[in-house]
């Protein structure tokens, strides 16, 4: 057996280098500190593929299948000795895949990162938030136990707290981050009730015997519970809560947004290609109680990932802001992975759909850190977000522009780039079990081409504008991370996913159905033609459009009023009706008491303070005749 | 007993002096003749435990023991006392009782 122990420095690696920096980071330059969080990262990121490729290639399968290996495990917390919490390291293959992901995404943006922030205050900071942002991302995949996942869930919460919010003068990125903490925390309160639902009724956090689907742990908590749904399926659902607050499911989608004000390749690490997809990567961790034990709750979540999908593509037609427009598309393929996860079932070809969302989440964390990586150096180019201030920028940025050309074939869903492969089995998995589900994929797949190639069309085509200053390419150190995504946007798509990342770790045979691949990539081209007409050059043709759907384009471009909404419903019934009143009564009748009681003491104390004189004489005086009032009553009684 | 000396007598003085101090001890100003009066008071009890140790256990010390333990304690409670006089004459160039009230309310 090979000792995988080693993987444990994967993830102690940031974590060391987030408190040097952190601590010692002024110490240096700033330049210094970049490349010393970015050369931390590049250790974890090799030690990750050594990982890889040792899992998969080299240790045994049992039976044909990927086993499930505890790399290293000790005990945290001890609370009796059959309840304890351990901190260890998981391999099977979703975690080995996102342990790739992760360093390799986040290793680019720490490259990019060392050009992009240049001359920003707070360099080191920056870096060091980064690297624990890592540190608990690579905590939270390789998670032995349900707990340990929790613990990493909300460190990971916390590190996008603080990067959200990375330029804290500004109030409009406090209040985003205030805003996605409070909404993910809101969440998390649902995933911890799962938890508890789930570990009452199992008496287990391992996720190896809780997954276990011929085990002990799945056969419990089928009997009804509440509203006709069984104890696991709440459980499952409370646990899916907490999966949708962190991947912006519908409805509580409305943080990631606003997340855009922290710096782009913030945006490209944490709201776009790892931390989002945290709430996919949980459901498919449990989607063997999900497929097992609460299909009622992998339904929930095939509906809710495609109107997801569905309603953030079309919002994202809409937006200006060019980060906007990619968080919605973040948004939208993120639904598109749990539609996926929703559908599938367990085992070879039925767990199709499984395979699918993992790959398509392998593949959109490349195209999609590229998107935003290209964005932060249009951005660093023009100084804008607006993409009505930008156009013509292709002459200017060349390699942004083909990158991002790149990109945008991969997320459109155009073979050979990677986007094809991944949305592809989605599709088929999603035809095989829900036609109406397909239905409304089809129609994303088509919406997505549209609204990436307006968005491209509208920066490096149409009218030149007038910049403040000519437009120049962003520093290398800034574009080899763009041209090693963009490669890895075209070939990630040949990874046989069917062969390695499956839901019972046994390889199956899959093909690309013509009958599915076909169309889709028609719908495609035919997003990208409209897109073309309506934006190559300069038309009215969009206002046109935009004048005949009226009300329905308002309401999208006011994201439906969904801030709207959460605002009068926190505001207004919240604040207002609820907490005004209990404010009123903690006010007046809690403190009212309290005052009260001290107001009695206060005046009793003022009246009789006046016995003590400071006449030593006179309390003298008290003494002596209380002495002989007690002696003369002594001698009565003796007498009597 | 203490040949034709009886007990009652010793009383008698033991009480008329104990009154005496306590009568000093309310009514005088000066803090030294309280401090007086207050010696008084010790010494009339000093009497009284010879004189019951002399009728009672004309064999034994005990009382003695105790006179002698209560000079000394009475000796050193005299040096603090006298020491603390000295200051508050010092911060207020006044021993008067009745104007020293600094510790009232």
């Amino acid at each position: 057996m090979i000792n995988f122990s080693y993987t444990v420095f994967i993830v102690l690696i940031p974590l060391i280098f987030f408190v040097l920096l952190g601590f010692f980071g002024n110490k240096f330059k700033p330049l210094v500190s970049g490349i010393i969080g970015t050369s931390g990262l590049f250790i974890s990121f090799l030690l990750s593929c050594y990982t890889a490729y040792q899992y998969f290639f080299v240790v045994p399968k049992i039976a044909g299948a990927f086993p499930k290996l505890i790399a290293y495990n000790t005990v945290w917390l001890r609370f009796t000795d059959t309840l304890h919490i351990d901190l260890g390291v998981l391999l099977d293959p979703i975690s080995v895949m996102m342990l790739i992901v992760i360093t390799t995404v986040s290793f680019m943006v720490h490259l990019y990162s060392i050009g992009y922030m240049k001359g920003e205050k707070g360099y080191e900071r920056f870096f060091s938030f980064l690297s624990l942002f890592t540190f608990s991302m690579l905590g939270l995949v390789i998670a032995t136990n349900i707990f340990q996942m929790y613990i990493f869930w909300e460190l990971v919460g916390v590190s996008s707290y603080l990067l959200i919010g990375f330029y804290y003068e500004k109030d409009s990125a406090v209040a985003a981050s205030k805003k996605a903490f409070i909404v993910t925390r809101f969440a998390d309160l649902g995933f911890l009730i799962g938890i508890l639902i789930l570990s009452i009724t199992t008496k287990t956090f391992d996720f190896i015997s809780l997954t276990d689907p011929k085990g002990p742990a799945l056969q419990q908590g089928s009997s009804i519970l509440f509203l006709g749904l069984s104890t696991m399926t709440w459980s499952m659902i409370f646990v899916f809560m907490g999966g949708a607050g962190k991947s912006a499911m519908f409805p509580l989608h409305i943080w990631l947004p606003d997340a855009m004000e922290g710096p782009t390749p913030v945006s490209a690490l944490i709201h776009a290609a790892t931390m989002v997809v945290a709430g996919v990567y949980l459901v498919a961790r449990m989607f063997p109680i999900f497929v097992i034990s609460a299909p009622a709750a992998l339904t929930v979540v095939a509906y809710v990932g495609a109107f997801t999908s569905l309603f953030a593509a079309v919002i994202a037609c809409t937006q200006y802001d060019i980060k906007r427009v990619l968080a919605y598309s973040t948004m939208s393929q993120i639904g598109y992975m749990m539609l996926a996860l929703g559908v599938s079932g367990y085992g070879g070809h039925e767990g199709l759909g499984y395979m699918a969302s993992m790959f398509h989440l392998f593949t959109h964390a490349f195209f999609k850190a590229l998107l935003f990586l290209c964005a932060g150096a249009i951005i660093h180019a023009v100084h804008t977000n607006y993409m009505t201030e930008m156009g013509g920028l292709r002459k200017h940025l060349p390699i942004t522009h083909l990158t991002f050309l790149i990109a945008c074939f991969a997320i459109a869903g155009i073979p050979p780039f990677a986007g094809f492969f991944s949305k592809d089995e989605i599709l088929a998995a999603a035809f095989e079990n829900n036609k109406l589900l397909w239905a409304v994929e089809y129609a994303v797949a088509g919406i997505t081409a549209f609204y990436m190639f307006r968005l491209y069309y509208r920066i490096f085509w149409g009218k030149e504008q007038h910049y403040s200053h000519p437009p120049h390419e962003a520093p290398l150190v800034m574009t080899i991370p763009l041209m090693l995504l963009a490669v890895g946007a075209i070939l990630a798509g040949l990874v046989p996913f069917q062969n390695l990342v499956t839901s019972d770790s046994l390889p199956f045979e899959n093909h690309i159905e013509l009958g599915i691949a076909i169309p889709s990539i028609l719908i495609a081209l035919l997003g990208i033609g409209i897109a073309t007409i309506f934006y190559r050059k300069e038309t009215n043709l969009p206002q046109k459009i935009t004048r005949t759907l009226g009300s329905f384009y308002t309401a999208a471009y006011h994201k439906f009023y969904f801030d709207e909404l959460y605002l009068f419903i926190t505001k207004k019934i919240l604040f207002d009706r609820v907490s005004t009143p209990v404010a009123w009564f903690d006010r007046h009748i809690v403190d009212g008491m309290m005052n009260g009681v001290s107001y009695v003491t206060n005046s009793v104390s003022g009246r009789i303070k006046g016995f003590q004189s400071g006449q030593l004489q006179q309390y003298a005086w008290v003494f002596v005749s209380g002495a002989i009032a007690l002696a003369l009553a002594f001698i009565y009684l003796w007498t009597l | 007993m203490f040949e034709g000396v009886p007990l009652t007598w010793f009383l008698i003085v033991a009480t008329i002096m104990f009154f005496i101090g306590i009568y000093g001890f309310l009514v005088r100003k000066n803090l030294i003749t309280i401090l007086m009066s207050l010696e008084l008071i010790l010494n009339s009890v000093n009497i009284n435990f010879v004189a019951f140790n002399k009728l009672l256990y004309p064999q034994h010390m005990e009382g003695m023991f105790f006179t002698v333990f209560v000079i000394a304690v009475a000796a050193a409670e005299a040096s603090v006392a006298i020491a603390i006089i000295i200051n508050i004459y010092r911060r207020l160039i006044n021993i008067d009782v009745e104007r020293i009230d600094e510790m009232k309310y």
